[in-house]
């Protein structure tokens, strides 16, 4: 093989949309054999660009040349017969068919579902990626679909594999794990094409790296030559902020769970074991943990969306709110954001400012008539404070919640539940998918309404973040919540390892030593 | 080479000109139409566009068929911004007719007129328990409310159709399926003498103004609506959805049996095997057409209303077949459909790019 002749090149890439140019005069030079990453904010392109190289957007101007020879890759389809394969940030998956059933439908007609089931372990197997292929889909948690979707892009042997965001669902273990995969992966000659915007994953991982920012290529560099700070002033033109994390001034306790046991509502839920949480007013409390392991059962539970819980088994203040509904938890100061934004935290074609309504009260007057009276001109202020507080880009209180970017739509519904002055703010994956830039912002707000007196539980699944914000942190594994470390005293081994549910068999190690 | 290219946002203008361009289309396919059955097309439009507008008796009757259809729209339009898919309202209209019609046949000679407020209040009552029985299907058991709905029609006109054969049939009517005629006192209290108009229509009018309230002025209404377009949004919003359900279907069952009262105590004066008049069928596409918003649905009835006669005429004066109401009916909510593509796409006229003229050169 000819090392010199690129897998893929990329050439004057153009792609206008109707009012913004996606895509400016791009190059891209991608090896065999190469872990190459695309880094920008969410907005500089970079989907855009892989999409055009998947063959799903057409470029206005350029040319793609894979493996030497100058290509028109008119439909995804032509980019798996190239030898292209991509997995995306969201997923494309069919939620009412099984993990073995959506891999069939990517495949050739020739194959029955009992030998797509079989390769589909044995891929699993081959690089330890953990799969149940007789799963329906829409029980499996976010990570799990993700595996589902690498091994998919695997079993069509790829020659150029796209990753968008892969990690942004993974346990640091799980991260490694995937690494682990890729350089693999790699040294068999496959090319990777990786795009993150997590400056220490791409350092530790790719040797090429094409930063974008606004539509345009603003560097070519060698990761591992680089520090944080110069790849991110290539990125955004700016270092990111630093947070300032003073000590929790702790107040009374606010939100007390006491051996919360739940059975599942769905059958590839999770059932909920014995958990006991105590958040306190003035503190962050983290809970970590693979998606999937009852952390959104638990949720369901706290926000009142499940309002099953046994008697006694929760309490906000003195008051037990196991069997209350959303709306009377909120009335006590409970303001929650779930990790779905759309759909669940805001109704996509709604406009930003009826999206208030959700959780809000303050535009509704005579409360006993219908429901109350909903005074819209207050309604529409009310949404453009929270828009020009939260620094939220927007057409304006009108725009529909769909319109929005994920990130900008996740900084109006932490606004609007954080401009509630909640007693206790109950987070789901306050970054997931959000930028640099906008996940500084949503972390310094959590920790201004802590300093504020308020009690905010955090549940994530990104370490660094957790480490970054809270105060304590659990871990959640199995359905059930591991004692709390204050944050000091954890390190990412300990957490990972409770993380795989191991936290009595540690803590007695660690007593013993 | 056209091709569709999906818009950003949902294009406001398009909502409002669908279904101005889908009337446009179903007046030209009707003009082929006409041809095809070798009518004038000019002849054919008359009766249907400008017969039933004419004089002011013809916007009497125009008005008589629209406001049924209106009334049962209101109620329906809330169902379907909750994600409720009643299409049985046919069936709640029948019940309410002879809820209705119950309460009539009690009126002897000396009662007054009084007695329509309770003839009106039965209908509501007959719909909105016939709509209930969906309500609790689905709610406890969740059976699919569209098969029930529907199904429920049939049982209805069952029910009619035994009563007005058998313990309600008059004893003077030459043994004819058909309840005796409601006395004079119970008829709904007309606008003006020689119109068969009745104060029905300003009910109507009254419940455009009221529904719109709901939907976009009171949070009940919000919370209705969200249930529809976002279940998720609606749970983490603490919206009860059975309470959505039950709201919904009850409304719009009580709406549909106020149309059927107004009916049999109005224009009809009896009951018959011919109360079921399609109006309850008729009204979904209303709806629609009417964008579920209730000013748009005062103009679709009246348009579905000129449907209506239009038919009537064209059996009389063009000897057509009465079924061309359905036809039109079913263009216009076809074309109606096709042409709200154009809400979410734009179309584009696409001359050979670039790309391709570089390398055919």
């Amino acid at each position: 093989m000819n090392s010199a002749l690129p897998r893929l090149q990329l050439a004057g890439i153009t792609k206008a949309y109707p009012g913004v140019i996606a895509n400016s005069e791009v190059s891209l030079r991608v090896l065999p054999g190469e872990i190459h990453a695309v880094l920008g904010e969410n907005g500089a392109g970079k989907s855009t660009l892989m999409k055009i190289i998947y063959g799903s957007v057409k470029p206005d101007a350029g040319t793609v040349t894979f493996n030497g020879q100058l290509t028109h890759i008119r439909n995804p389809q032509e980019a798996r017969a190239l030898g292209i394969s991509m997995v995306f940030q969201h997923f494309s998956l069919f939620d009412t068919l099984t993990v073995a059933e959506n891999v069939w439908l990517g495949q050739s007609a020739s194959m029955n579902l009992a030998e797509v089931t079989q390769s589909i372990q044995a891929k699993a197997g081959e690089y330890g990626l953990d799969i149940e292929p007789d799963r329906p889909v829409h029980t499996l948690s976010v990570g799990e679909m993700q595996r589902v979707e690498i091994i998919r892009a695997l079993l069509t042997e790829p020659q150029l594999l796209i990753l968008d965001e892969p990690t942004s669902v993974l346990t640091p273990q799980a991260v490694d794990k995937l690494f682990v995969v890729l350089r693999k992966l790699a040294a068999q000659g496959c090319s990777i094409l990786y795009i993150s915007h997590k400056l220490h994953e791409i350092r530790a991982l790719c040797q090429a790296c094409t930063v974008m920012r606004g539509g345009k290529v603003t560097g070519v560099c060698q990761p591992d030559q680089e520090t944080n700070a110069s790849l991110s002033r290539m990125m955004i033109g700016a270092e990111p902020p630093q947070l300032s994390h003073a000590a929790a001034k702790v107040g009374q306790r606010v939100l007390a769970v006491e051996q919360l046991s739940l059975p599942r509502q769905d059958q590839f839920g999770v059932d909920l074991q014995d958990v006991s949480l105590q958040v306190h007013a003035g503190e962050v409390v983290g809970i970590a943990g693979v998606s999937g392991n009852g952390q959104s059962e638990l949720l369901y539970a706290l926000s009142g969306e499940d309002a099953r819980a046994p008697r006694g088994s929760l309490r906000i203040g003195a008051v037990d709110v196991s069997r209350l509904h959303p709306g009377a938890r909120r009335k006590l100061g409970l303001h929650f954001v779930p990790e779905e934004r759309l759909g669940r935290g805001a109704v996509p074609t709604l406009s930003l400012a009826h999206n208030m309504l959700l959780t809000r009260n303050e535009a509704i007057s005579h409360p006993h008539f219908l429901g109350g009276w909903v005074r819209v001109g207050q309604l529409r202020t009310h949404a453009q404070d929270i828009i020009r507080r939260f620094n939220v880009k927007a057409g304006g209180p009108d725009s529909a919640a769909r319109a929005l970017s994920g990130g900008n739509l996740q900084k109006f519904i932490v606004g609007r539940e954080i401009d509630a002055r909640p007693k206790l703010f109950i987070v789901s994956q306050p970054t997931w998918g959000v930028d640099v830039g906008a996940a500084a912002q949503i972390r310094a707000e959590i920790l201004a309404l802590r300093d504020a007196g308020c009690a905010v539980l955090v549940v994530s699944e990104e370490l660094e973040e957790l480490f970054e914000v809270c105060d304590r942190l659990h871990v959640m594994a199995r359905g059930r919540l591991s004692p709390s470390l204050p944050t000091a005293q954890a390190t990412v081994e300990r957490i990972g390892e409770w993380m795989s549910g191991l936290w009595n068999q540690t803590e007695a190690a660690h007593a013993a030593a | 080479m056209l091709r569709l290219e999906a818009r950003a946002q949902p294009s406001r203008g398009w909502s409002y000109a669908s279904p101005l361009l889908a009337l446009v289309l179903t007046v030209v396919i009707g003009v082929l139409l006409f041809l095809a059955l070798g009518k004038d097309p000019v002849a054919g439009l008359r009766v249907f566009f400008w017969e039933p507008i004419k004089s002011s008796y013809a916007l009497g009757e125009l008005t008589v068929k629209a406001t049924p259809l209106l009334l049962i729209a209101l109620g329906l339009a809330v169902c379907f911004r909750s994600n409720v898919w009643n299409i049985g309202a046919e069936g709640q209209y029948v019940m309410g007719a002879i809820f209705a019609g119950g309460v009539a046949l009690l009126a002897d000679k000396h009662s007054s007129g009084a007695i329509v407020i309770p003839i009106l209040l039965a209908g509501m009552l007959g719909g909105m328990l016939w709509a209930a029985l969906t309500a609790w299907l689905r709610d406890r058991f969740n059976a699919n409310e569209i098969l029930v709905s529907l199904m429920l029609v049939y049982v209805a006109v069952l029910i009619l159709n035994y009563l007005v054969a058998g313990p309600w049939k008059d004893p003077q009517g030459y043994n004819f399926p058909q309840s005796k005629t409601f006395e004079l006192a119970t008829r709904i209290p007309r606008l003006f003498e020689g119109s068969r108009v009745s104060i029905g229509v300003f009910l109507a009018l009254a419940l455009v103004a009221l529904s719109w309230v709901f939907l976009f002025r009171t949070r009940a209404g919000f919370a209705q609506q969200v249930g529809g377009l976002a279940p998720a949004a609606a749970r983490y919003a603490g919206f009860s959805s059975r309470r959505a359900l039950w709201l919904a279907l009850l409304v719009s069952g009580g709406m549909a049996g106020l149309a059927g009262a107004l009916e049999v105590a109005g224009p009809i004066g009896q009951l018959t095997p011919y109360v079921p008049a399609g109006y309850g069928f008729a009204a979904i596409i209303v709806a629609f057409v009417g964008r579920l918003h209730p000013l748009g649905m005062v103009f679709s009835a009246i348009l579905m209303s000129m449907f209506y006669i239009g038919g009537e005429l064209a059996q009389s004066r063009l000897g057509l077949p009465k079924s061309l109401t359905g036809v039109f009916q079913g263009l216009l909510l076809f074309t109606l459909l096709a042409c709200d593509t154009l809400v979410n796409y734009r179309l584009r006229i696409k001359a050979p790019s670039l790309a391709t003229a570089r390398d055919a050169a």
